[in-house]
């Protein structure tokens, strides 16, 4: 196990006394070009409108991503849309503040996730939605203002930029400057080690029946 | 911890709720009672087949069908492959695991956030999640109610808990006395254009005040039900004699002996004298007019008689980029009025206002009148027992002779998951809660607004300052 902190040595005892652990995709260090989606307030209809929520499994949502950006009415792609210019790609997506607002609706991080992306970059995340991206192997990236809006221009200048993602490092570099980024210990060791957190609650399975029993 | 602490209602309900506070982990916070419906529960439920694990305790989660479902002929099968196979799927889940379900044709069965209240099931002081941001209504009862995602709906089915951080609190108080034609979609649509679609991301909501004292139940609900369109995890109002009547006599709610021992337990969920929140807000009601958006997140409305600002006026480069492809993709003018501007569809109906009072305004205003030829409304109530009650009380006959299209309950035109879409381009005034860009169909165009604006604009065929009938 990979320490993280001072917290890594209770966290491992809790595990090791768990056997239903179902591993996860882990994520550590992720080093590729990005796709800039400079809008504020891209809520999770965007991402994934309700008419595509039919289905019942978590695969697939990845050729809805943005549908009505990406395409349009006739089912054409959008030609000018950054997913279809051919001009960007890369496992990082990059976007204006207040990203995922809206329908808690978690096909949204699957879509994103099922499109291919690892990160999402932005100086603000609705809070749902980043839950649920951290459920899904999703990484969300809180940067600083100045430091998305400098992303935006170096993209813009060359699309082919790199970023540095270190989950462990908790830093994010392009260009050679780097800014450090804040993410929930606890989520933190569960991204990089594939932790679920249903693995802990059952590992609490008699606690939680005796609090039931006595609030009922 | 020094439990001798001043306390707000958040906190008292939270600590009592937190099965497990170990150091590294988020706590892991009790739930009393879980929503479930079609769209965000299949994926969870085949979580737990794949575990081979059970449902924790079945009894504290109820199941409706409620956003894909159709509002005409549900008597029939749904038409659509892809909805009937995600409610068939609900249906077989919850037969499987031994959860109640409310499918359609039962009496019970509506908006999940509307049977909870009106089934007694929703009560102060619990904790309540369901896979569906506007979770937040229930809060209106004095309990911490959120919306989650379908990771977190396999946690609580298979555990009833669920991993949370706490949240900040904010305190929003409203005083003063509401002019003529105001309601409280009118406040909450105000407050929510004062602090913007992000501005209370991270904190949890305790709205107070007299204005909000003064509410009925119904007109709390459609407060707390929007907390999350300013970016809230949730709304919460301290529970008060208005609560205890409302619940009393309720189907699932304590009778009798335990109904009476219950409200003296209730009455000690408010905020101690000291408590201290991470913000507080104070606004009075003389500010708040009737209300209407104009862009396309709720954050973006302003008073119905006021003019949309120009690019000019937005201090932010980002807003003023903002605003611009809202308006374009709206066909609106910076800088122009709303007032007048001819409309196409009116969607009354939603988990924001959908309730038996809601359709009684509506109601009231359209007695005797017709809407205007260009415009098509729908009127979709909240759930079966409203749709029931408005019979009863021949609130359909006034809307047949309006002209209006009663139909049967689930969410429709809020989201358009069915096949309630309002056409590419056209404009639809909505009682709903999100003005989204598609929200209502592909390309189509929402302006949010009580339900008195609604039925204004329903006469009027236009965009209409509802005081000016009232």
């Amino acid at each position: 196990m990979v320490v993280v902190g001072r917290y890594s040595a209770t966290i491992s005892q809790q595990r090791s006394t768990n056997n239903e652990i179902m591993s996860k995709e882990k994520f550590t260090r992720l080093v590729t070009t990005t796709v800039p989606l400079p809008v504020e307030n891209i809520d999770t209809d965007q991402i994934i409108p309700a008419r595509f929520l039919k289905a019942t499994t978590r695969e697939g949502f990845g050729d809805n991503l943005f549908r009505d950006w990406r395409y349009d009415s006739d089912n054409n792609p959008v030609k000018d849309f950054v997913l279809n210019t051919g001009i960007y790609s890369g496992k990082v997506l990059v976007a204006g503040k207040n990203f995922g607002c809206g329908s808690s609706r978690e096909h949204a991080a699957w879509a994103i996730h099922d499109f291919g992306f690892k990160v999402v970059i932005s100086s603000f995340f609705a809070d749902i939605f980043k839950g649920n991206a951290l459920n899904n192997g999703l990484l969300p990236v809180v940067v600083s203002d100045n430091y998305l809006q400098g992303l935006f221009i170096a993209i813009e200048k060359n699309p082919k930029t790199e970023v540095i993602v270190d989950l462990e490092k908790q830093t994010i570099t392009v260009n050679g400057a780097s800014e450090s980024f804040d993410i929930n210990l606890y989520k933190k060791i569960c991204m990089v080690n594939g932790y679920d957190d249903i693995d802990y609650l059952l590992s609490l399975n008699s606690e939680i029946r005796e609090f039931d029993l006595a609030h009922s | 911890m020094n439990d001798t602490k001043p306390k707000t209602i958040f906190e008292k309900i939270w600590d009592s709720h937190v099965v497990k506070n170990a150091e590294g982990y988020p706590d892991a916070l009790f739930i009393d009672r879980h929503f479930i419906h079609e769209v965000t529960s299949p994926q969870a439920f085949d979580g737990l087949k794949k575990r081979g694990i059970k449902v924790f305790n079945t009894h504290r989660t109820t199941a409706t069908a409620d956003h894909n479902v159709p509002t005409k002929d549900q008597h029939l099968p749904i038409k659509e492959a892809l909805s009937r196979h995600q409610v068939e799927t609900l249906r077989n889940n919850c037969q499987e695991f031994g959860i109640e379900l409310y499918d359609l044709g039962h009496p019970f069965q509506g908006i999940v956030h509307i049977i909870g209240p009106e089934l007694g099931l929703t009560l102060p002081g619990m904790t309540i999640v369901c896979g569906d941001s506007h979770t937040s209504t229930h809060g209106a009862f004095g309990n911490i109610a959120f919306g989650i995602g379908t990771s977190e709906v396999e946690q609580v089915l298979a555990t009833q808990c669920i991993l949370q951080n706490k949240p900040r609190t904010m305190r929003i108080e409203i005083n003063g006395k509401l002019s003529k034609g105001v309601l409280s979609k009118d406040i909450i649509l105000y407050i929510i254009s004062q602090l913007t679609a992000s501005g209370a991301t991270g904190y949890f909501v305790e709205y107070a005040g007299d204005t909000i004292r003064n509410l009925s139940m119904e007109a709390r609900m459609t407060i707390c039900n929007m907390s999350i369109e300013m970016g809230a995890r949730g709304g919460l109002i301290a529970p008060d004699e208005i609560t205890f009547d409302y619940i009393k006599g309720r189907r699932f709610a304590p009778q009798g002996k335990v109904f009476e021992k219950k409200v003296e337990e209730w009455k000690k969920l408010k905020t101690d004298e000291g408590a201290v929140y991470d913000a507080v807000l104070k606004f009075t009601a003389d500010d708040i007019g009737p209300m209407i958006t104009y862009g396309t997140n709720p954050g973006m409305g302003m008073r119905i008689s006021d003019r949309i600002p120009t690019i000019e006026e937005l201090k932010e480069i980002s807003g003023q980029i903002s605003l611009k492809k809202s308006l374009d993709y709206m066909g609106l003018e910076a800088g122009s009025q709303l007032l007048g501007k001819a409309i196409d569809y009116v969607f009354i109906g939603s988990c924001t206002n959908a309730r038996i009072e809601d359709l009684r305004l509506v109601a009231a205003m359209v007695k005797g009148k017709k809407k205007a030829a260009n415009v098509k409304v729908w009127v979709v109530p909240g759930s079966k027992q409203v749709e029931e009650q408005a019979k009863r009380e021949g609130l359909d006959k006034v809307f047949e002779e309006a002209g209006f299209e009663l139909r049967s309950p689930g969410c429709s035109a809020c989201l358009g998951m069915n096949e309630d879409k309002v056409p590419a381009g056209k404009y639809c005034i909505a009682t709903s809660n999100r003005n989204f860009e598609g929200r209502q169909g592909p390309k189509s165009r929402t302006f949010l607004a009580s339900p008195l604006s609604a039925a204004a604009a329903a006469i009027t065929g236009r965009i209409t300052d509802v005081r000016e009938l009232v």
